[in-house]
Order: C-alpha cells, then sequence, then structure tokens
C-alpha cells in the first residue's frame, strides 16, 4: 500500500449510463484514482437513501451516485426521483456535520468516460483535503452527545444498521 | 419470480470464487493469484482459483467440474463487464447444474486493472470488489426466466436505403413491416444522387427497383410523409403511434399524373424544392421527384393559395378526373403493435454557412457537394448541366475537402464518405464541362473496394491534388488573373507555399451529422447517443446494431457517417438480428422484476405514484399493491420508496445491495 490516503467511495452506478461510462473509460485506458468501489443498480431511482446512509456507515469517505442525465433515463425517470431524495438527504447529511463534498450526484451518460474520470478524480481529491470520514467514530459522539441515557450496546445497534 | 424447486436458504452457501487473467489485460495489473488467496479466506467460499482465460471453454468446464465436485452452490466470477460475459458464466453455472442467478460477476477489468496506474492498489481494490460480491452472492436465489409471446411485425422508422434494404429483408422472410417515412416520398439522400462511388452506378438505376419493391410489397405497409410520435412497451410488444400528415390527396385515387400540378393556378415554382436543394422552386402540389414512392402527390398547406387562405382559382380540383384533390383532409394518427423497431432514420448535411470564411451563401458561385450532385443529374433541375448561377459553365472548379469534418471548432469526426464523393463528382464535373479540377484535401481517405483504385485513376487523369486544410474562399483578386474569379487560399502542406487558386466554381465537401432531431426520435425510441449525437449502439464489435433497448436496432448514418455499401449491409445485419427475435415467438425477460411481500404492505400507494410503466395497481379488498410482472421493467424505483420494505427486486433485492456495501467496504 502506498503511504498517501486513498479514500474510498462507494459508487452507486445506474446499469445504462454510468455502469457503461465506466466500461467505456476502461475499454478506453483512462486511469483515475483507485478510489472507488462500484456497486451496481438498474436505475438511480433504485438507490434507497438508507444505502448511501449504510455506506458512510460501513465506512465510506464518500458516496458518489451516477445516473443518465435528465430526459434521458431508462426508466423513464427514476434518475429524477433519485434527484429528489438525494437533495433532502444531502441537507440531512450536511446537517450531521457530514461535508457536502462527500456525497455527490453526477448525471454521466453512457458515452462519457472522459467525464467519468474527472468526476472520481475530483471527488478523491476533494476527499484527500478532507481526510478520513471515519463516521462510525463520529456517529457515536454524535449519538452520546443526544442521546446520553442510551446504553453503549443501543449506540453500536444505530451504527451497524441495518 | 423465485420459483418453488429452487435452492433451500437453510443449505450451508458454498461459494466458488473463480478469478480470470484475460491474458495479460488483468493480470498485468492486478495479482491474481494473491486475490483468489484472498477470496478463500472469505467465509463461505470452497474453492477459489485463478485462470488464464477464464471465458474460454476449459476456463468454463472449471466451474462446471468444481460445482460438481465441491458442491458449489454459489458462484462469483472476477473478470471483465458483465455486459460482455455475465451470460457465458450464467450459461456456465446452469451447465453445472445449478441456477444461472447463482452466478455473480465482478468487473475488475474495465473498473479495475484498465484504469489503474499501480498495481499494488490495484490489487487492494479487486480485493473488496471481490470481497463485495461473495458478500452479495451469498443472497442470490434461483430464479426463472419469464417468456414472453412476440408480436411478428416490424417497425422501420426511415425510408433512405437502408430503411428499404431492412424492410424489404424482412419483408421477404415473411414478416410484417411498417416503414415510416418523415418525407413524401421514399429514397432519401440516395435518391438525390447521380452516381455512387466507386462504380459510377446510376444511382436511381438501382435505387428505384427497390422503392417500387417497397410500394408494392404485400407485406409492407408503407407510410410516407408519416412520423412516429410516440412508443411504449417492451421488447417483442411495442405500442407505437404514427401520425400521417394530411397530403390532401385522396391516396387511393391519385396515380401521379401530375395534371393537379400542371394546372395550379401558381404557372412557377413558388417555394424552395427541397429535394433539389433550393436550386429551383416548386409548386405548392408537387411530387418531389419522378419515381417517387408512394407515387402520389403532396399539397403543401403552407404555399397552397387554398389551403393558406387566399384566393384560388382552383384549377387544379377539375384538373385531376379521379376527383383525388381532398382539401378537407386532416392529420390521422394509427397506432400499431411491433415486436422489433429497426431506426434508420439517416443524416442531415453540415450546414456550410457555419464555415462563413468559404462564403458559402455570399458568393453564388460556391456549392454544397448535395448541390452539384443535383446538377449532374440528368432529371435535376439543369437537366445535367453545369453552369455556374452567373450563367457561366466553369472552366476551372476547385473541391474543398472536409468541411465541417475533422475540425475541432466544428464536427471533429471524419464523414468518412466525402473523399470519394468528391473524387466522383470531380470525375463528374471534369466529364459535364472539361474543366480543371481542384482538389483541397487534408488526407485521402480512400478506404474501400475499389476506392483507391478509382482515386488513382483521377491522379492519372490530370485532376489537381492539392494537400492543406483551406484558409479562406475570396473574390478579392490581388492578380490580374484573379479577377472575375473565386480564390481558395491554401496552405500547400507538401510543398510549403501558401497557394491562391482561381476558379469559377467552388464545391464544399460538406459533412455527414445527425439530423437536427436526433435526440428526440432517441428519446422517443429510449435509446442513447454517443458524444457526437450518432445513435450509440450496445457495442461496438459484438452488438453493432442492436441498442441497449432490446428490440431496438440500429441501420445507416444515424449510428456514424457510412457509405451506401456499409449502409446496405448494416441494414440487412439490423432486419437479420429482428428475424432473430421475431422468429422463436417468444422472448426470455429478465427476472429482475420487483414484487410485494403481502404481509408487509400497509396499501399506502406510495409505490404507485413511482412506477413510470403504471404496472403496480392496488388491491382494494386486501389494501395491499400489486405489480404486474409483465409490465414491470425492474427498475426498482418503487422498492427504493416503499416506506414498508415491502417491495423486494430480484437480484437487487435491499439485503443483496446491503450486503454488497457492507463487505465491499470491509476490506482496507
Amino acid at each position: 500500500m502506498p503511504d498517501t490516503y486513498q479514500p474510498r467511495i462507494l459508487a452507486f452506478f445506474c446499469n445504462w449510463c454510468t455502469y457503461t461510462a465506466a466500461d467505456l473509460a476502461g475499454v478506453s485506458r483512462m486511469k483515475y484514482a483507485p478510489t472507488t468501489r462500484v456497486v451496481r443498480v438498474m436505475c438511480s431511482g433504485r438507490i434507497d437513501p438508507q444505502f448511501i446512509l449504510s455506506a458512510f456507515a460501513k465506512g465510506a469517505d464518500g458516496v458518489l451516485i451516477g445516473g443518465c442525465h435528465p430526459g434521458d433515463c431508462h426508466y423513464l425517470e427514476g434518475n429524477v426521483k433519485c434527484l429528489r431524495r438525494f437533495r433532502i438527504l444531502q441537507r440531512m447529511l450536511v446537517d450531521l456535520g457530514i461535508e457536502p463534498e462527500r456525497i455527490r450526484l453526477e448525471w454521466i451518460s453512457a458515452s462519457e468516460g472522459g467525464k467519468l474520470k474527472e468526476v472520481i478524480n475530483a471527488m478523491s481529491a476533494d476527499l484527500v483535503r478532507l481526510g478520513p470520514l471515519n463516521l462510525p467514530d463520529a456517529l457515536r459522539s454524535f449519538d452520546a452527545e443526544v442521546l446520553k441515557e442510551e446504553t453503549e450496546a443501543e449506540v453500536q445497534e444505530l451504527v451497524t444498521i441495518p | 419470480m423465485v420459483s418453488d424447486n429452487s435452492h433451500n436458504p437453510a443449505e450451508e452457501v458454498r461459494i466458488g470464487f473463480f478469478i480470470c487473467h484475460c491474458g495479460v489485460n488483468i493480470a498485468s495489473k492486478i495479482d491474481v493469484a494473491e486475490v483468489a488467496k484472498f477470496a478463500e479466506t472469505l467465509p463461505g467460499v470452497v474453492v477459489s482459483r485463478d485462470y488464464k482465460y477464464m471465458c474460454s471453454d476449459a476456463g468454463q468446464d472449471l466451474i462446471v467440474e468444481d460445482i460438481k465436485n465441491f458442491r458449489l452452490n454459489r458462484i462469483v466470477v472476477a473478470a471483465c463487464s458483465p455486459f460482455l460475459h455475465e451470460k457465458t458464466f450464467r450459461t456456465a453455472t446452469q451447465r453445472g447444474g445449478i441456477n444461472p442467478f447463482l452466478c455473480h460477476m465482478v468487473n475488475i477489468r474495465e473498473h479495475g486493472s484498465w484504469v489503474a496506474e499501480d498495481r499494488v492498489t490495484a490489487t487492494e481494490k479487486a480485493k473488496a470488489m471481490a470481497q463485495g460480491g461473495v458478500g452479495r452472492v451469498r443472497r442470490h436465489v434461483a430464479l426463472e426466466k419469464r417468456r414472453e409471446p412476440v408480436l411478428q411485425s416490424v417497425l422501420v422508422v426511415g425510408g433512405g436505403i437502408a430503411g428499404i434494404q431492412a424492410a424489404l429483408t424482412l419483408a421477404n422472410a415473411g414478416k410484417h413491416v411498417y416503414l415510416v417515412e418523415r418525407e413524401p416520398t421514399i429514397g432519401g439522400h440516395m435518391a438525390q444522387f447521380d452516381k455512387t462511388f466507386p462504380t459510377l452506378d446510376c444511382a436511381a438505376c438501382i435505387l428505384t427497383p427497390k422503392m417500387s419493391e417497397v410500394g408494392s410489397h404485400p407485406n409492407i405497409t408503407l407510410w410516407a410523409y408519416s412520423e412516429v410520435i410516440h412508443s411504449e412497451g417492451y421488447v417483442g410488444n411495442y405500442k407505437v403511434k404514427v401520425r400521417r400528415k394530411a397530403r390532401y390527396i385522396n391516396e387511393d385515387e391519385c396515380t401521379g399524373c401530375m395534371e393537379c400540378v400542371e394546372h395550379c393556378s401558381f404557372k412557377t415554382g413558388v417555394v424552395d424544392d427541397e429535394f433539389n436543394v433550393g436550386l429551383v422552386k416548386r409548386k405548392p402540389v408537387y411530387m418531389s421527384f419522378p419515381q417517387a414512392v408512394p407515387k402520389i402527390v403532396v399539397i403543401d398547406p403552407l404555399t397552397c393559395a387554398k389551403l393558406s387562405g387566399g384566393k384560388c382559382e382552383e384549377s387544379c380540383i377539375p384538373a385531376c378526373d379521379r376527383q383525388a384533390l381532398d382539401f378537407t383532409q386532416t392529420e390521422r394518427v394509427e397506432e400499431i403493435e411491433v415486436g422489433a423497431i429497426i431506426v434508420a432514420t439517416g443524416f442531415k448535411t453540415f450546414d456550410a454557412k457555419r464555415k462563413p470564411y468559404y462564403g458559402y451563401g455570399d458568393f453564388p458561385n460556391v456549392y454544397t457537394s448535395l448541390e452539384i450532385e443535383r446538377m449532374v443529374t440528368s432529371s435535376g433541375p439543369t437537366e445535367g448541366e453545369v453552369v455556374c448561377r452567373d450563367g457561366r459553365v466553369p472552366k476551372s472548379v476547385g473541391i474543398v475537402h472536409c468541411v465541417g469534418s475533422r475540425d475541432h471548432q466544428t464536427n471533429r469526426w471524419c464523414s468518412r464518405v466525402c473523399c470519394m464523393a468528391s473524387l466522383k463528382l470531380a470525375y463528374l464535373l471534369k466529364e459535364h464541362t472539361g474543366a480543371e479540377i481542384y482538389n483541397f484535401y487534408i488526407d485521402m481517405r480512400t478506404p474501400g473496394k475499389g476506392y483507391e483504385e478509382f482515386y488513382e485513376r483521377l491522379l492519372e487523369e490530370g485532376n489537381h491534388f492539392i494537400r492543406g486544410r483551406v484558409a479562406e474562399v475570396t473574390d478579392f483578386a490581388m492578380r490580374p488573373e484573379e479577377e472575375n474569379h473565386l480564390i481558395i487560399q491554401v496552405e500547400d502542406t507538401l510543398s510549403g507555399y501558401v497557394r491562391r487558386v482561381p476558379v469559377d466554381m467552388v464545391v464544399l465537401a460538406v459533412g455527414i451529422e445527425p439530423q437536427a432531431d436526433a435526440s428526440v426520435v432517441r428519446r422517443l425510441f429510449n435509446i442513447s447517443c454517443s458524444d457526437e449525437g450518432f445513435f450509440l449502439e450496445r457495442h461496438p464489435k459484438l452488438a453493432p446494431v442492436s441498442t441497449a433497448t432490446e428490440g431496438v436496432y440500429l441501420a445507416g448514418c444515424c449510428q456514424g457517417p457510412r457509405d451506401i455499401p456499409d449502409t446496405v449491409a448494416q441494414a440487412g445485419a439490423a432486419a437479420a438480428e429482428a428475424l432473430a427475435l421475431l422468429d422463436p415467438g417468444f422472448v426470455e425477460m429478465e427476472p429482475m422484476t420487483a414484487y410485494v411481500e403481502n404481509e408487509l404492505c400497509s396499501g399506502c400507494k406510495t409505490c404507485q405514484t413511482m412506477c413510470p410503466y403504471g404496472a403496480i395497481s392496488n388491491d382494494a379488498e386486501r389494501k395491499i399493491a400489486v405489480i404486474n410482472p409483465m409490465l414491470c421493467k425492474g427498475c426498482g424505483t418503487c422498492v427504493a420508496s416503499c416506506p414498508s420494505g415491502a417491495i423486494h427486486q430480484n437480484l437487487f433485492d435491499d439485503q443483496e445491495l446491503f450486503d454488497e456495501i457492507q463487505e465491499v467496504l470491509a476490506h482496507a
């Protein structure tokens, strides 16, 4: 392992646009930061906000969502549903003290391998600058503050959902 | 759907992990042996192997044998993109005796080795990805593909040579074809050409028999002057709405005798003739060209004196002895159902006005290649006579290649056909006028059967070739011999001189670009575009005429610039793909649909508003949501929206994804 800090980005890519763009970036041998862990979903509309919370809770430093451009969704408008959820969730996460750079939604079409590379590199650079999130610990102190009477065991349960 | 005879969830999970070297494609950046060793330590993994080419027969047999020998009930293959080999490995899994959906692919090539710079981090990333795959596959259950009937008809959109060829191939195979063309006649760009390169066949002589065959074929319903306005459904079962614009002519009565055109109150043309790219004017009632199919006139309501509300003698009405004129006609919308769709919507040529320094529109003797194409045609506006707009017969002609193409300011791509088309026009212009012909080119691109030989022939016949991108076309004379000429200024990159070549006529070889409304058509059929706006094929080599939408195929220049031989070949391929879809009579649907766990559903109806396909209804009696698997396309938006967690999606269920998230992040 290199001694430089490598953030971990959980990337939810929709099957038709961004996952295909990532394939294209590969086929075109574009080099980008080895920070992403891609989870494929059929549509960005499939992304349950809980997935994003879970990713942070399990140690992701950032979450990247890639979907089709508005109007281009393979399922007509799943990406718009995703956008709505994303906006609310991002606001919540910022209130919780998570920097807005750590959660990013990008429209990347199947032909935009170059954009995919740019986005991943830019986000990786942002996360390197911010440093590790370490949410499991952060949540623990947050919970301790808000719910002083909660036992450590219960906090642990919150951290690990689901 | 979860089948009853599937794998028993209580049974012990026994995972086989297989990682592919892909020659050196993966192995050069990822230590596959180390990843295999790592995977062996993951819970549930019984056997872990690496192999040179997993997709080879020997590689697949490895999976088949291991399933039997180690009683495996889950398979993870870390290799290339699932778009390439998911089917291969699912089939191998099935050959091993277990359900194909118990296999999962991890994409360590496109998303791993090919984008990696450093072997150590790439190997660690591959381990994390492997762990994610192993984590998720534990939750996989056996699934069955659903079979749906396929309608035995095909919609072909666009009646150029691509659409014509595809329609005829399908119709000759006994399938019913609806051919929809926006213009009043089929034929497309090819009908406008005089000759075709490199054989100099007369374009009309080879095209018009095919056009008439389309017009009279019992298996083809031809709707010209019509546009597709709506499309819905799924592979094998598309519902399409076609708007048939009003021709103001009773199509069954019109024989194409043109008497009405003759007797129109306008004695001469009043509006630019689209077919002749504005070189002449046409009347409001017209037929694009004499061999039009269908051979029916059309009335343009915007210029017709009667239809646009002006005063008119209406002399066309009595001129028609079959009383075919019908000024009360309105547009109709036809609804059809088809099993497959072939999109062959063609291209448009680059607008030469976007290159103002070439003087198109400013200097009357600057033409586009398509205008010259019409001019040299014996059935064209000048009956084959080449005369400049000022009435002179040109003694010298300059042909400027790559207008709009290979240019970072306009279109970056090579339009592929312009070099050969320019050579053809050079030949024809010389033949018609005996003029000196100067070709200004960046590179000559003549790959094709007999193409290079044609180029050589033109070189031998004394045509001039000057290598360099033309800087400017001007009428500003600097020397006496330049007076009354257009001067083409160019840096001759072979001799290193800046040349000024005086000519009488300039021809701009305009490039090929996507249709102006390509993005509308794209959304209509739910297909993607590549960067430049041409429709995107599913895979450039493995599925060059398919799209990401099953049952929608591409033919011709709508997918990218190509010449007529390539277009015809591609149209045949698209027809063959459509036949392969139609012929079995059924199609197997991916099982990744959503279903409701009735006990958990509270009947809140949130999901109903999410579904773009109206697949979710409400069972009023049981107060629960019901998903129609026939309509569900498996996007999973309803699953994410269900507040009770009552909706599940096959292959992408919550628990599968939660486990994948957890495991993919577990490796540091």
